[in-house]
């Protein structure tokens, strides 16, 4: 039965397997990273590689509430990165 | 008709694989630049891009939501538009952080790796 799947959904699952890795990259360095703004950035790229992520899930599994989910997630992504930098810089959010 | 969707899928498949391909250099990137402006640079260049291309070549593919093609498309060109314009706010809002912060770029004079 799953056999019987165009061949553009695997092209699209092994695009999703290929951020996967590159998100695992950028894990590294987010935990490796020398200073605070290394992890800053990579948390960054980690948000946007998520976004396409959510929204490949989507034309997996034939789900089109995916596309919401990957919307609210860049939002999230950066405001998290502005009011993070914000707190580095000022020590306070405001 | 049929060499028309069968060209469709052709150009989902080598956007997706080129936006892959520079999504993983610029991991990789990130992952191995000696030094902090530089690691900005391969992640800050190659997200943009990435996206756009990866978007580009899922909005190809709507049709796999019968009914609900414009409102996924739309949903994805906004994602798109909406990414286009913060992640280069965000890179420059690192940057300025670590420049005020008082980081200094990687030069041949301080290699502390020499």
């Amino acid at each position: 039965m799953i056999y019987e799947k165009a061949w553009i959904f695997w092209v699209i699952l092994g695009a999703g397997c290929a951020i996967l890795v590159g998100i695992g990259m950028l894990l590294v360095r987010a935990f490796a990273g020398p200073t605070v703004f290394d992890r800053v950035l990579a948390t960054n790229a980690m948000g946007t590689k998520t976004v396409i992520f959510v929204s490949m899930l989507g034309f997996i599994q034939n789900r089109p509430e995916f596309i919401d989910t990957a919307l609210t997630y860049a939002i999230i992504n950066f405001v998290s990165t502005i009011a993070l930098l914000k707190f580095i810089q000022h020590k306070r959010i405001g | 008709m049929q060499w028309l969707l069968l060209a469709r899928d052709i150009l989902t498949t080598s956007l997706l694989t080129l936006g892959c391909l520079i999504a993983l250099t610029g991991a990789a990137g990130v992952l191995r630049f000696p030094d902090f402006y530089s690691r900005l640079h391969a992640a800050g260049k190659t997200d943009s891009l990435a996206q756009v291309l990866i978007m580009l070549g899922l909005l190809l593919q709507t049709h796999k939501y019968p009914g609900l093609e414009l409102n996924a498309g739309a949903r994805l060109v906004m994602i798109t538009l909406f990414v286009v314009f913060t992640s280069p706010i965000a890179t420059h809002a690192i940057t300025k952080a670590a420049h005020l912060h008082g980081l200094k770029p990687w030069t041949r004079e301080n290699d502390s790796h020499a």
